[in-house]
């Protein structure tokens, strides 16, 4: 079963409330998006543990529900604040 | 450790670039093992690749040795680096040419 993109969302902001998010769908069929996820309680982490940050707010359905999410993590820098 | 996390112990720490693939290669059997396939492909850095597709032992030990729920997967001298995007990313900004050289 394909996801909504404000199902993702609401899913990561659940997790990670000042996380700024936003999804690209890529291919147009609800199945494969790119997410880019801003959040300063990413500081001082490295780029796995920032993914693993977003994959445990998805709570398991990434690889499963959500094969094909292409996933960008950062702090956020002095020009994104 | 179980018998999955000791043969992925294994091949890990038995291989300096080792990268975690569905398909092999040469016929890289989904878009994100491609596009990891290609990045050390560019590196030109040598590296052994395991088809997760032909051990499923292996496609579902890996997850929970890596706490990393999707494949591909790239391995450097024992650690875990990340998947296609974190490899993408890295490579974009000379990171991972730097890791790698660092190995060979």
């Amino acid at each position: 079963m394909p996801m909504a993109a404000a199902d993702i969302e609401a899913l990561i902001l659940a997790a990670i409330p000042d996380a700024r998010v936003e999804i690209r769908d890529l291919a147009g069929d609800g199945d494969h998006y790119a997410a880019r996820v801003v959040s300063s309680s990413f500081a001082g982490l490295s780029r796995v543990r920032q993914h693993q940050k977003v994959y445990n707010a998805l709570g398991g359905r990434m690889g499963g529900e959500l094969h094909a999410l292409q996933l960008e993590t950062a702090a956020p820098s002095g020009d994104e604040q | 450790m179980s018998d999955v996390n000791s043969r992925i112990d294994e091949i890990v720490k038995g291989n300096d670039v080792v990268l975690f693939m569905k398909g092999t290669a040469l016929f890289p059997q989904c878009g994100f093992s491609s596009r990891a396939v290609a990045i050390l492909d560019h590196l030109g850095v040598p590296f052994e690749t395991v088809d997760v597709l032909q051990d499923q032992e292996i496609r579902q030990g890996i997850k929970g040795y890596s706490e990393w729920p999707t494949i591909p997967q790239l391995y450097v001298k024992g650690e875990f680096v990340g998947g296609s995007d974190i490899m993408m990313e890295m490579f974009e900004s000379g990171e991972l040419q730097q890791l790698v050289a660092a190995e060979a």
